[in-house]
């Protein structure tokens, strides 16, 4: 599938911002800390960016309101109810910590889970696509879901650094989340590698029956949309250096970074230092999961075009 | 709405395809362009259209397929053969691409089963091309929206044409008249027995669409080896003219 930019960066942004939406609704951190009421401004605003990104790769994005009427059958339309739908936990919540400087539980909770939900949605999206066979699992959501807590705890990690308290819970936290994580995303590329394709040359033709199938010519001498949008293979070609980049950013280095934290809990300067550059390290490299994510799954069209 | 119908629709409106027939000649390709970048919806458009990259939206395309049985070679003598591959859409009647539609725009029909894009509803997400193993859908470029067969539902059902014209321009334009129009969901019509007594086939069963749109496969060849008596310089069973010039011409 060809990794469109505005989608890689949707999906983490939005990720990102959910996570630390989530967390923030824990009440994990002290509310009153001008800390913490930036990062209420900076969930919103990651989530905010995300979504208009995602509206970037439209046709017609003027009509995008429409994408909210189909919830009964559409994931994509239920990802942009839930979208919506969760600012206004979120406000309330970023309203009270920003100009009151305190945590309410009833709409902290509430964001949290719709947060999740969102997230839940956005990954259902790919699952529930039965021609990408490497997405149609549920471990497809549940990476989805692990990666934005990862996220989500190490940007709270950050913010609790800068504002001076770091316990040990929380860098334990997010470590926990981000090998959680990473040991899904492990056994959903393992289960891509070794899937065997749902559908064939000879089963798209239906021709097996007469012996094997090749491509002989395509229909057009040129790429046409389907090729361009299905038949990405710049990713696929250097899967493999991407894939390596991606774990040593986003699980090696926060990794021990987050040991360091945990080991050496630490607020002020040299704590928000390391657990910024965790987050930077996990950031890039799950930029480089998304592209992977795209770029290495294949769609059932292929079928007809050889490839 | 882009939930399906709930029950089987009473008409089930599609096309059969003849690959044993068909000839690759890509007339339905284009007569299929033709028709619809002036009727339905907006038009089908392309880019690049004089330069080295033109590319376009086509709602019907031409595969060809090369099918080697197993243990051959091809270029050796053995069975190895072409076969031409028209695809459109297959108005599935569990068709994937409607319900991804966020937007209510791709639909399928509860009275005759085909599936349509209600354009000006149309975001152009791009996810029902994602959800279609086929290939059906194709996005076009200029207007910013999705597009597919249609059926010709601007000619099958249009009174002002004469009658022989009321069918899909694919299968009015075929010459070898391998595309074949008609009601599947009706066991007695001409389609049905036809898909019937050649014994046709969904496209890609294992993904659960349920296709309307039936392939006929090609028919069992008589083996080349049969024919090698012909292709040899055997002149045994010459007779006449040619078997006295090939007495006369062994004798020089």
């Amino acid at each position: 599938m060809h990794p469109a930019p505005s989608i890689i960066l949707f999906t983490t942004l939005s990720g990102l911002g959910y996570g630390l939406a989530a967390m923030l609704g824990l009440g994990l951190l002290d509310p009153a800390h001008i800390a913490t009421k930036l990062a209420h401004v900076v969930a919103l605003a990651l989530i905010s960016a995300g979504l208009l990104s995602s509206t970037a790769h439209l046709g017609n994005p003027q009509r995008a309101w429409r994408a909210l009427s189909q919830w009964r059958s559409s994931w994509l339309s239920r990802e942009g109810v839930m979208a919506i739908a969760t600012f206004v936990p979120l406000t309330w919540s970023a309203w009270l910590a920003v100009i009151e400087g305190r945590y309410f539980w009833l709409p902290g909770l509430l964001g949290m889970a719709m947060s999740l939900f969102t997230v839940f949605c956005t990954a259902m999206i790919y699952a529930s696509l039965k021609s990408v066979q490497a997405w149609h699992t549920r471990l497809t959501p549940a990476c989805y879901l692990l990666f934005a807590i990862a996220g989500g705890l190490m940007i709270a990690l950050f913010v609790a650094a800068c504002s001076g308290a770091v316990e040990r819970l929380l860098p334990a936290g997010a470590l926990a989340a981000l090998a959680a994580a990473w040991a899904v995303k492990v056994k959903w590329r393992m289960r891509m590698r070794e899937l065997a394709p749902l559908s064939t040359q000879e089963s798209a033709t239906g021709l097996g029956y007469l012996g094997s199938v090749r491509l002989f010519e395509r229909p057009h001498m040129t790429e046409n949309y389907l090729t361009r949008e299905m038949g990405f293979r710049v990713g696929r070609k250097h899967a493999a250096k991407l894939w390596k980049i991606a774990v040593s950013f986003g699980a090696v280095v926060p990794a021990m970074l987050l040991l360091v934290l945990m080991v050496w809990a630490q607020g002020g300067m040299a704590g928000a230092l390391i657990a910024g550059l965790a987050l930077a390290a996990f950031s890039a490299g799950l930029l480089a999961e998304r592209w992977l994510f795209f770029a290495e799954a294949r769609h059932a069209v292929m079928n007809y075009y050889g490839g | 709405m882009t939930s399906l119908p709930a029950l089987p629709t009473p008409r089930k409106l599609g096309l059969v395809i003849d690959l044993d027939t068909c000839v690759g000649c890509h007339a339905c390709v284009v007569n299929c362009k033709e028709w619809n970048t002036g009727g339905y919806g907006a038009a089908l458009s392309d880019q690049d259209p004089y330069g080295a990259e033109v590319s376009g939206a086509w709602l019907n395309r031409v595969h060809s397929f090369e099918v080697v049985p197993d243990g051959e070679v091809v270029g050796e003598a053995g069975e190895a053969r072409i076969v031409h591959f028209p695809k459109s859409c297959l108005h599935c009647e569990n068709a994937p691409c409607v319900t991804v539609c966020p937007t209510g725009a791709s639909y399928k029909r509860a009275d005759d089963g085909i599936v349509l894009v209600e354009e000006d509803k149309c975001i152009g997400c791009g996810l029902c091309a994602w959800a279609c193993p086929y290939g059906a859908r194709e996005m076009d470029l200029a207007a910013g929206v999705m597009k597919k067969c249609t059926l010709c539902i601007d000619r099958i059902y249009n009174e002002t044409l004469d009658e022989a014209d009321r069918t899909p321009a694919c299968v009015r334009t075929c010459p070898a008249n391998a595309r074949h129009f008609g009601d599947l969901g009706d066991p007695e019509s001409d389609v049905s027995k036809l898909v019937a007594e050649r014994g046709g086939i969904d496209l890609m069963p294992e993904q659960g669409t349920r296709p309307v749109n039936k392939y006929l496969p090609p028919r069992q060849r008589k083996p080349l080896s049969a024919s090698s008596g012909l292709l040899a310089e055997n002149t045994s069973d010459a007779t006449g003219l040619f078997g006295w010039l090939d007495k006369m011409l062994d004798r020089i």
